[in-house]
């Protein structure tokens, strides 16, 4: 790692480090108790959003790739890691039910105990094939990567040795997140349909435990994944391997003739992306408590751009930024904690007027700071270009203009 | 000799225009030759042919000792094997430092994991800076390549080929919108190139030509009308005919 090149990598971690230690020193269970646990959950919710927004950044904001339907490796990453926790929870709820009967019940009957608990709901008896491995928590972590990640590379495969690109893979994208959205819905697949997986803050073996503890766990374990998704993302894109993918992004045509496939490259980048955003949603969904196929809408992923937009892509740390400023104000305009607007004529309530709120930020900072909030970092830390009254950037006519650098 | 690019019996139509008809051209190890033609004769068709950029509807194009077919290749397999193109206009990357755009090119294995774990090493450094000082752009390393001039932009486009240690290269158009000077720098390296490896230019420029002082390929309609030194085929009278009377 080639710290000297990000040092935005070390200032990160050191607040992210900050961040956590402060809000555990304020926790209900940890500390003074400023901070109600609820607000503990949303934080280490922001912190998995950040994560899946930097995944975000490096295919759209290095790689070039506009991906809308990256919060569907994210929600599946959640299911994995659901099916775990609802299959093991309602299995210790079936054993003690069934440990008042004078003999102690076989294995069979508490598995079929566990299928009637999990899948009455949607009137079926038989423990779904795709639930074979759910009473193993490494398996399901396993599958926590690999199905998103195999996902991510068949439908890369495909569409990337077409040579599908921009407009074109960004529907295709929509498309497979809708598809599989509607998949889910279905009673008879195995996820049971609209109603999801739910109970999911309940940990197995941890009963005794209360919420307010586990949310503390839950934000470190968080903070742990985004400090290593960062870092594994500002190392991807720090030498040579970021050059390539920086390339392919600003000219692709040009890249095969240096003898790189821009195909393997693209297909590389998407599948890594595919699994940190899977791995932080897997962390995302035990906080949220439950996961059903509406995650998967294709407006999620829509929003996960959107993040990226505003917070600057093609920095790591914009991404964050956006991921972090527009979903707390999100929760807090949509929470109905915002005062209303008054008036006079009419009163604005923010959880109906908060998404124009947004559309007009997002207009905004495509406007008038293209580079997105994280410009702000540019201003602090005096990287700002200077001011050149449009005077050429090189010695001839043919450098770039002023105007095009800062584009 | 044996020849290091053997182009056979290819044709290509656009939309039934025939850009390629029936075109024959080999080239040998260690050869600079220079492609001319009017315009739509199929020079760069051509060079897109063998980079792998079109492919022809018949035809064969065989490349090294082993005769590989470059037809069954795409554009990175045949830049790997040792083909390297410059294109007419300066197609380097802007965005990025002179550095980082010669330390892409270096000659290393190309594959996503094998760049992953790549690191700069003191010899791909001093690669770099000696490239970068053959190409007159040493003071330049740190800079972004979109603060280069146009003719600056070419010599690093330039030396990311010499980079790459191509065994051909394929020069489309290089002294368009080049000052005089920079045409004479530029046929030097281009001659001293040529003796290390295989070199075609296609140009416009006569006087460009006449000072590469090599055997020269005159294209017209897609196939070949002429081949010789410039006196040769200047006195031909299709040549004539065709190109150099108008």
């Amino acid at each position: 790692m080639r710290i000297r090149k990000h040092p935005s990598a070390l200032v990160f971690l050191a607040l992210l480090a900050v961040f956590t230690l402060a809000m555990t020193l304020m926790s209900e269970a940890y500390g003074s108790g400023v901070v109600p646990t609820s607000t503990i959950k949303t934080l280490g919710k922001t912190l998995c959003l950040a994560l899946a927004a930097v995944a975000m950044d490096l295919v759209w904001g290095y790689a070039g790739i506009l991906s809308l339907g990256h919060m569907a490796f994210f929600a599946l990453g959640g299911y994995m890691i659901g099916m775990w926790l609802m299959y093991a929870r309602t299995g210790e709820i079936v054993a003690a039910t069934l440990a008042n009967s004078p003999i102690p019940p076989t294995t069979e009957e508490l598995r079929q105990g566990i299928t009637g608990q999990i899948f009455g709901v949607v009137g079926s008896a038989d423990l779904p094939l795709t639930w074979a491995f759910a009473g193993s928590l490494p398996m399901q972590l396993l599958l926590v990567l690999a199905v998103p990640g195999l996902l991510a590379f068949l439908f890369g495969w495909l569409a990337f040795r077409s040579r599908v690109n921009g407009v074109y893979l960004s529907i295709l994208t929509q498309a497979m997140t809708l598809a599989l959205s509607l998949w889910l819905f279905q009673n008879d697949n195995g996820f049971r349909g609209n109603n999801g997986l739910s109970g999911l803050q309940n940990m197995p073996g941890l009963t005794d435990v209360p919420q307010s503890m586990i949310s503390i766990w839950f934000l470190w374990a968080s903070a742990l994944l985004l400090a290593g998704g960062y870092l594994l993302a500002a190392w991807l894109t720090a030498g040579k391997f970021g050059s390539v993918i920086r390339a392919i992004r600003d000219d692709q045509t040009r890249v095969p003739f240096l003898g790189y496939s821009v195909e393997g490259y693209k297909l590389t980048v998407f599948t890594i992306s595919a699994t940190i955003c899977a791995a932080a949603g897997a962390l995302y969904y035990p906080q949220a408590g439950i996961i059903n196929p509406a995650e998967l809408a294709p407006i999620a992923s829509i929003y996960l751009a959107v993040w990226v937009a505003i917070g600057g892509r093609g920095r790591l740390y914009g991404a964050v930024i956006g991921a972090v400023v527009v979903s707390l104000l999100s929760s807090w305009f949509t929470g109905g904690r915002a005062p209303a607007l008054d008036l006079g004529f009419y009163r604005i309530e923010w959880v109906n007027w908060w998404q124009v709120l947004l559309g007009f930020g997002f207009v905004a900072v495509t406007l008038f700071a293209p580079r997105g909030l994280s410009s702000i970092i540019d201003v602090i830390a005096d990287l700002r270009p200077p001011r050149r009254r449009g005077a050429d950037l090189g010695p001839d006519i043919s450098a770039l203009r002023e105007k095009e650098a800062e584009a | 000799m044996t020849a290091l690019l053997e182009v056979s019996g290819v044709s290509k139509s656009f939309d039934g225009f025939r850009a390629i008809n029936d075109l024959s051209f080999n080239i040998g190890a260690k050869e600079l030759r220079a492609v001319i033609g009017p315009n739509g004769a199929g020079k760069t068709t051509f060079m897109d042919i063998v980079t792998g950029k079109t492919r022809p509807d018949k035809g064969r194009v065989l490349w090294g000792e082993r005769s590989v077919s470059l037809l069954k290749l795409n554009e990175a397999q045949i830049a790997r094997a040792g083909i390297g193109r410059k294109f007419q206009r300066p197609t380097v990357f802007e965005d990025q430092t002179v550095a980082e755009n010669l330390t892409m090119a270096l000659k290393a294995p190309r594959g996503p994991f094998a760049v992953l774990c790549w690191k700069p090493s003191r010899a791909s450094e001093t690669r770099v800076a000696e490239l970068a000082g053959e190409v007159s752009l040493a003071d330049r390393l740190t800079h972004k390549a979109g603060e280069l001039s146009h003719g600056q932009k070419q010599w690093l486009e330039i030396g990311m080929l010499l980079a790459q240690e191509p065994r051909l290269l394929l020069v489309d158009e290089p002294a368009a919108g080049m000052t005089l000077a920079e045409r004479g720098q530029t046929t030097t390296l281009l001659r001293r190139l040529a003796e290390t490896r295989a070199v075609v230019v296609v140009e416009h420029d006569m006087d460009f030509v006449r000072r590469l002082n090599c055997k020269v390929t005159v294209l017209h309609q897609g196939a070949v009308l002429a081949e010789g030194s410039l006196d040769h085929v200047s006195a031909n009278p299709d040549v004539i005919d065709v190109y150099l009377g108008r």
